[in-house]
């Protein structure tokens, strides 16, 4: 969702990346641009107004302008004040009460309350294993309570039977005593979408939490909305008292401003993103990682500093070492797949790589998210430690018992031999061409050894980091746009953030 | 995709067609928020016939903009009674129609407009207003289209479309209920088969409008339930056929080629058809809808758009963007959940209360 507003913010601070001096008409000029594209990403005004004026502030501080690398000072600047306003740590739902604790949907018509509420319930249920009963208040809006009731149907909860001539207090007194007489964990009441000028309406929920006195009032609101949305969650927030956000759509091309405004002006934590149509496309949301992605800012120095930070150094050094020679088993592939989760997993990986947000939709809806790694990883834990070594060993019967193992199928097993033998070439004609130098390797891995040659000067083909070298051969192959065709041929500039190598992108 | 776009890109000339339908002035009564609202509202709009048909939505639509906007308005303050704008008052009018959704360049380009005219008796709210409305108005009235049938096409097609959410189910709803009230047959048929009681849903419109529903099993395939609705629509005769599809994210191509297909589908039976193409666009959308429009009008061949949710807090000020960037029609806008909550898109009404929004807070 993010991924354009990194794009344009990347834009923005294009032009500070690596200036050597700064003054105050560069600084400004680079703010107008993050301006521009904070607004265009929906970001509500007085958020953008607060945000660049704060960021202004300290980027034009003396120290920060005489420092060494006043561009990158500003862009942290920058990093940091976005890291500010999507808020601090993870929020889980607040459910730790006497049962039943009551959690309160409310929010606009269609921002997607009762797919939420379906969501949630099952979330509750599969996750945190507790018995959930669902009510819909919607009166309002045809068939609203038989989309529920399939929800529910679904999700396998129960879902409060509907009676003729309900007002949602009075289902919501209903509600209350099933759930005490079902002795379920947790109700959830699903209101009818409401427009906050709508006074009755308005003072309809805040009777309904008068009511039930929730423990979670969560305001769905939808990720594609525009100024309107401060507007929406200070209303909400003003008339029942939210306690938290749940942002939907968040699967689309919105640029996801709303979310940054609605957290900023409520101080209401973002809890969960809606991320599909599918019941299970609840994600619980994490700042960091959304900070993370926004951070990406399409940036390879990024990228190259987490490599650094993940990949130990002694790790590095084993790795280089096999791979000089030509070796590589199921066990590299394996501590090769770890890293690469490490580093934040494909997401993680792609929010850092420049122009990717359209590619990476078409990964996501391929399938190939961070499951799929962990697939992997079951797969090859099925191995014996023999098979892992003799990777030839796998004929159709151990395939079986290794698909049965994993809980995956034949095929995925084969899929990940056939994308390990390709590797495994590759490592075999590096280590032939390459080979006798690991500790230029080991710093080319992030090892820690002022590497700067290495990487970004003249061994432009060699591989670059071996936890990447694993993408080229991953099903459906990187679309060949990749820089260098695939991770194979190391990345542009692998070698800048130590090597001083100054690489203008 | 494109090869799925149409040759059609206009909406059928409205020539030889019906009546234009003109509401026969539905009181808009969905609720009374005036009374409990905090704010006065703003100066009333000059031309009282406008007003009367579409007072209480303009009355809200320029009565929610809240504290946020006062704060930052505060620009405008200086200028009051001088002959011309200063920039600090350009700033606080672009602000202000930022934060009405029309974006950044729409924003800054009418308000650098505004600067450039002369104010002979002095800027004050009303002719600051008036200035703007009739900035605003220039560019949306050439997208002021009422919604026209007709009546060659057997049945005249309309495919409704848009992203989840944003009120098709309500709209098709509605729009039978408009035509059935003025004559016209209609048929419904529920191509979202893939929420949750979305059939249900159409369904209950089609009994509160007496009209047919044709309907699929949750989960059937989109273009065949669009297809059977069609064969049904022509063998009825009836006048109209208005096809309901699931909201999807227009980023999410394997829901965008299902669109296509159904699009297809009914180009294959009648290849004028769909007559219409109408995205619903939620009016609280921001910058967002750009990209909708792009996206839906290569798989689905817009030919015009209704706007919702015009009753809440939201300005929906992205049309004027939208109108400048694609000129797409405005057909409608929805102003409310009862059935006759549509009304006809009239730009001068419209600009006035984007205009006023921010006038009346100075």
């Amino acid at each position: 969702m993010f991924e354009s507003l990194s794009e344009k913010l990347g834009g923005a601070l294009d032009a500070l990346r690596g200036r050597g001096a700064l003054s105050e008409a560069d600084v400004d000029a680079a703010l107008g641009e993050v301006r521009r594209a904070l607004i265009e990403a929906d970001v509500a005004l007085p958020v953008v107004k607060s945000f660049i004026a704060s960021v202004r502030q300290e980027a034009v501080g003396q120290a920060v302008l005489k420092s060494v690398k006043p561009g990158q000072m500003v862009i942290k600047i920058v990093h940091d004040a976005l890291v500010e306003t999507l808020g601090p740590g993870e929020a889980p739902l607040n459910i730790n009460r006497p049962a039943p604790v009551v959690i309160l949907m409310v929010g606009l018509q269609g921002s997607g309350k009762t797919t939420t509420t379906g969501k949630l319930a099952r979330l509750l249920k599969s996750k945190h294993k507790k018995s959930v009963l669902l009510a819909s208040l919607d009166v309002t809006r045809p068939a609203a309570r038989e989309q529920l009731r399939i929800l529910g149907g679904e999700a396998e909860v129960s879902v409060l039977p509907e009676k003729d001539g309900d007002t949602p207090i009075g289902i919501t007194r209903r509600a209350m005593d099933a759930a005490r007489l079902q002795s379920a964990d947790i109700l959830i009441l699903d209101t009818a979408g409401r427009t906050t000028v709508d006074e009755a309406l308005m003072a309809e929920v805040r009777d309904v939490s008068a009511a039930s006195d929730p423990a979670e009032i969560l305001l769905v609101a939808d990720a594609l909305t525009g100024q309107d949305a401060v507007v929406t969650a200070e209303a909400f927030k003003d008339a029942v008292g939210i306690t938290g956000i749940v942002l939907t759509r968040a699967d689309g091309d919105s640029r996801g401003g709303a979310a940054l405004s609605m957290r900023k002006v409520t101080d209401c934590p973002i809890k969960f993103l809606g991320v599909g149509e599918k019941q299970d496309a609840l994600e619980e949301f994490s700042p960091e990682r959304m900070a993370g992605r926004i951070l990406g800012m399409g940036d390879i120095v990024g990228l190259v500093e987490k490599a650094a930070e993940t990949i130990e150094e002694e790790e590095a050094k084993r790795m280089a070492d096999r791979m000089a020679k030509g070796q590589f088993d199921m066990n590299d592939f394996l501590s090769q797949l770890r890293q690469l989760r490490k580093m934040g997993g494909m997401g993680g990986l792609m929010g850092m790589l420049p122009g990717i947000g359209k590619m990476k939709n078409q990964i996501e809806a391929a399938g190939m998210d961070d499951r799929f790694f962990n697939r992997q990883e079951a797969i090859i834990l099925s191995m014996t430690k023999r098979e892992r070594i003799q990777v030839a060993l796998l004929n159709a019967s151990r395939r079986k018992r290794i698909a049965a193992g994993s809980g995956t199928s034949v095929q995925e097993v084969n899929k990940l031999v056939k994308q390990y033998q390709d590797m495994a070439k590759m490592m075999k004609r590096f280590g032939k061409m390459g080979g006798g130098n690991p500790a230029a390797l080991a710093s080319m891995f992030g090892g820690g050894a002022p590497a700067g040659g290495a990487g970004a000067g003249g061994a432009g083909s060699a591989p670059g980091l071996p936890g990447l070298g694993g993408m080229p051969g991953m099903p459906g192959g990187m679309p060949g746009g990749m820089p260098g065709g695939g991770f194979r041929g190391g990345l542009p500039g692998l070698g800048m953030p130590r090597g001083g190598k100054k690489k203008k992108r | 995709m494109i090869f799925f776009r149409r040759k059609k890109k206009e909406p059928p000339a409205p020539v030889e067609a019906e009546e234009k339908p003109q509401p026969e002035n539905p009181e808009i009564e969905i609720v009374e928020p005036e009374a409990a609202e905090p704010e006065p509202p703003s100066p009333e709009p000059a031309d009282d016939s406008e007003a009367e048909k579409t007072g209480g939505w303009m009355a809200r639509l320029r009565s929610g903009l809240g504290k946020t906007a006062r704060k930052i308005s505060a620009g405008l303050a200086d200028v009051i009674g001088k002959p011309s704008l200063d920039a600090a008052a350009v700033e606080a009018i672009e602000d202000t129609l930022i934060m009405a959704d029309l974006g950044m360049d729409a924003a800054s380009r009418l308000a650098g407009g505004l600067s450039k005219r002369p104010f002979p008796d002095g800027v004050n709210t009303e002719s600051l207003a008036d200035a703007l409305a009739e900035e605003i108005a220039a560019i949306l009235r050439p997208v002021e289209k009422p919604l026209a049938v007709d009546d060659t096409n057997r049945p005249h097609v309309i495919l409704m479309v848009g992203v989840n959410g944003s009120g098709k189910t309500t709209t098709a709803g509605k729009l039978a209920e408009f035509f059935q009230s003025r004559g016209k047959s209609v048929m419904l048929a529920a191509a979202d088969t893939f929420r949750a009681a979305a059939v249900e849903q159409l369904r209950v419109w089609g009994e509160r409008t007496a009209t047919p529903v044709i309907t699929g099993e949750e989960g059937a395939d989109a273009a065949a339930v669009a297809f059977r609705a069609l064969e049904a629509a022509v063998a009825d005769g009836m006048d109209i056929l208005i096809i309901d599809t699931a909201g999807r994210l227009q980023a999410r191509t394997e829901l965008m080629d299902e669109l296509a297909k159904i699009h297809r589908v009914i180009g294959k039976q009648d290849e004028t058809a769909p007559h219409d193409s109408i995205i619903v666009l939620d009016g609280t959308v921001g910058q967002n809808a750009l990209s909708q429009v792009k996206a839906f009008s290569e798989v689905a061949g817009l030919t015009g758009m209704i706007v919702t949710k015009l009753d809440g807090s939201a300005r929906g000020g992205v049309v004027v963007a939208l109108a400048e960037e694609y000129g797409l029609p405005i057909h409608a806008i929805g102003v409310g959940e009862s059935k006759d909550d549509l009304q006809p898109f009239e730009a001068d009404a419209f600009a006035m209360a984007l205009a006023s929004s921010h006038t009346g807070k100075v």
